[in-house]
């Protein structure tokens, strides 16, 4: 038998740390992220760099050590995330980051904790657990990236896709309607709900912010482009492209009802901050409603 | 006609070519590519079929389980963690005797995270009333969806055809792809006798207590018993329609063979080699591959293995605290029979994607031959320990 087997080259563990010391920190922000995960594995014109920017954008703003904020995110090409910062973070499974973080969040209520995942992580397979975090009003920052299509899988139609759009399961067009996310989180109880698209970067850092200023379950919508998965089959150009049709199309208009903030294919995005109102999250609840009682029972059984 | 194929759309071609009815699926890498192959069938009109996307893989075995249920053939395809998410329904599709076909595209399952290939998914999956097949090349994948519904409709349990993630879905290869009339011959119209019909009424997943719950079990036995038979007679079948023939086991010069390598899925391929090159060394080692793993083939395993001097099974998966699940299931096979007794090696290889290339199994049957007794249930090549 022939075997024509390649030469493999060991591994140069000195030399790869060497580049990875010399390139870390040339940005001001690289304090948040991993030294050597940097190329990302997103495609060019993706919107994920904005949102991962924008987020540390805001953590630094608050001044927050990463010592005090965790991570948590689901399955997709927005789960990556976790990955690269330099923080606590958790790559969980497909759909399962929100009753993750949730554990997370009752065991270290001291911690800032942020679910960075995708519409399809966070509204097909995970999206019973979304619905019921912001109807407990667990204290959780949620950021959900918004493409309209599973993208790390090679842009299937998931909850978001728009009715009528391509990908490569709707090759004649999507039969059903996509989730209005807003509209969605706020029925569900959130109490603070925002969205912007990846050409609003100032004011997604401003929402990230003003939402770890509440406690409770927040929701924070980034429409981002996906060229590859879902821009392509629809016609939307580039990723330069979609900025410019984010830019032409996007309204902004604070306090709108949720429910009128539908995206259809090629149709205007409403963005802006839509709620934010207050009422007690789970654990002051708890604590009032469920600790209080149990202790007073006791206090009066010893009397 | 011969064409180019993926493993992932040789699949498809086959759940095309079986007639399927309804589709249900999630995206998981890699099995993306099957269901995309029958969106896009579905749209052009070669396949007429209903197709729907759902929200997870739970809910794609559910709609499938639906669908049959009201006599559609149905079809799936998942992966990894979306057969895990699955579990439950599992055991829904096989307790209610419905005969559904899944493609499962091996790959392990995290933490850590990982998309390559080996059995952890389809392993764990062995208790629920599912017939398993792991299939060599995109050819044998092709067949053995066909064949599946002709042993799942025979019997009334669900089967799942298990290939290779990355090195069966992502390769291609040339497939003889059947013609539809010839597939028609095979497999003839679905016709399940229990099925909801508003004109005869049948209830599905009533309560049943202690009064007949284990009856209804020892059926679910006996009909796995059966499905070895339906097995046979659908490769039988096969065979004589489309001049191809895997059988339950293949066994791969095994004649006088002392030492015996027992394989599933791709690594039968590269065992292969390796057996050809140390025949002509002189030494005497053949190779059995285990095609079908449930109902899994007792008496063939027996008859064929119960004289030979040392068995060197190769698992791509463990059962953690146990040893590989292939060899502990030629191990049980071979115990308290009226043969001789092989000592069994159980070997663990190519875990989450890790290649097992010649030199690897060459190095299993040096070990094989080498060692007096087994040093331990399972002996890990590649693990860097």
């Amino acid at each position: 038998m022939k075997r024509h087997l390649r030469e493999l080259q060991p591994f140069n563990k000195e030399a790869e740390d060497k580049h990875i010391r010399e390139g870390h920190g040339l940005h001001p922000l690289d304090a948040y992220l991993k030294p050597g995960r940097i190329p990302h594995i997103w495609c060019p014109g993706c919107g994920l760099g904005v949102a991962l920017t924008a987020y540390i954008e805001a953590l630094h703003r608050k001044k927050f050590p990463v010592d005090q904020c965790s991570v948590v995110s689901g399955i997709g090409c927005t789960g990556r995330i976790a990955g690269y910062l330099d923080m606590d973070t958790y790559h969980t499974t497909h759909g399962r980051a929100i009753p993750f973080a949730t554990g997370l969040a009752l065991a270290r209520p001291d911690l800032h904790i942020t679910v960075f995942s995708g519409d399809g992580d966070l509204f097909a397979i995970g999206g019973n657990h979304m619905i019921h975090a912001a109807r407990r009003n667990v204290n959780l920052k949620v950021i959900c990236v918004n493409n309209f299509n599973y993208g790390m899988t090679g842009g299937q139609a998931g909850p978001t896709t728009p009715i009528d759009a391509k990908t490569s399961t709707t090759p004649m067009g999507n039969a059903e309607p996509g989730f209005n996310l807003p509209h969605l989180a706020h029925a569900s109880g959130a109490i603070y709900v925002a969205r912007w698209t990846t050409f609003h970067p100032r004011q997604l850092v401003h929402s990230i912010s003003e939402s770890f200023d509440r406690k409770g379950f927040t929701f924070i919508e980034v429409i981002a482009p996906c060229p590859i998965g879902y821009g392509r089959p629809n016609k939307l150009g580039d990723g330069l492209e979609e900025m410019r049709y984010y830019r032409e199309m996007s309204e902004v208009r604070n306090g709108a009802d949720p429910g009128t903030a539908e995206i259809r294919l090629r149709d205007k995005i409403l963005v802006g901050k839509f709620v934010d109102k207050e009422r007690p999250d789970f654990l002051e609840n708890y604590n009032n409603l469920v600790i209080a009682k149990a202790q007073a029972g006791k206090k009066g059984r010893a009397a | 006609m011969k064409k180019v194929l993926m493993g992932d759309h040789a699949v498809s071609h086959a759940a095309m070519l079986s007639r399927v009815q309804v589709i249900s699926a999630y995206p998981i890498t890699p099995q993306t590519y099957v269901v995309e192959e029958l969106a896009e069938a579905c749209r052009d009109g070669r396949l007429k079929a209903k197709f729907v996307m759902v929200e997870s893989e739970h809910s794609a075995m559910a709609c499938i389980i639906g669908a049959c249920a009201a006599g559609s053939r149905a079809f799936t395809a998942t992966s990894s963690h979306g057969l895990a998410l699955m579990h439950e329904m599992l055991h829904w599709a096989s307790g209610a005797r419905l005969p559904v076909v899944m493609a499962n595209c091996n790959r392990a399952l995290g933490p850590p995270w990982n998309i390559l290939c080996d059995h952890s998914d389809s392993m764990s999956q062995r208790d629920t009333g599912w017939i398993q097949f792991y299939v060599e090349s995109n050819q044998e994948a092709l067949d053995t969806v066909i064949q599946a519904y002709r042993i799942a409709e025979k019997v009334l349990l669900p089967v799942m055809v298990n290939l290779d993630g990355f090195f069966l879905t992502h390769t291609a290869e040339v497939v003889d792809v059947p013609d539809q009339d010839q597939v028609d011959a095979y497999l003839p119209p679905f016709s399940l006798p229990y099925k909801l019909d508003v004109e005869d009424p049948h209830s599905f997943g009533a309560i049943c207590l202690d009064d007949n719950f284990m009856a209804l079990k020892h059926d679910m036995q006996a009909a796995m018993d059966l499905a070895r038979d339906a097995a046979l007679e659908a490769d039988e079948a096969f065979a004589e329609i489309f001049g191809r023939k895997y059988g339950l086991l293949e066994p791969y010069r095994m004649d006088h063979a002392d030492t015996v390598l027992v394989t599933n899925g791709t690594i039968t391929g590269t065992a292969r080699e390796v057996v050809d090159d140390l025949r002509r060394r002189g030494v005497s080692v053949g190779l059995l591959k285990v095609r079908m793993l449930r109902p899994f083939p007792f008496a063939p395993v027996r008859s064929l293995l119960g004289d030979r001097e040392r068995i060197a099974v190769i698992d791509r998966s463990v059962s953690y605290g146990l040893a590989g699940g292939l060899a502990c299931e030629i191990r049980s096979a071979l115990y308290g029979h009226d043969h001789g007794r092989p000592r069994v090696f159980g070997y663990i290889a190519g875990l989450g994607g890790k290649d097992v290339v010649p030199s690897d199994i060459e190095e299993i049957v040096n070990r094989t031959l080498t060692y007096e007794q087994p040093p331990r249930d399972d002996i890990w090549i590649g693990a860097g320990t």
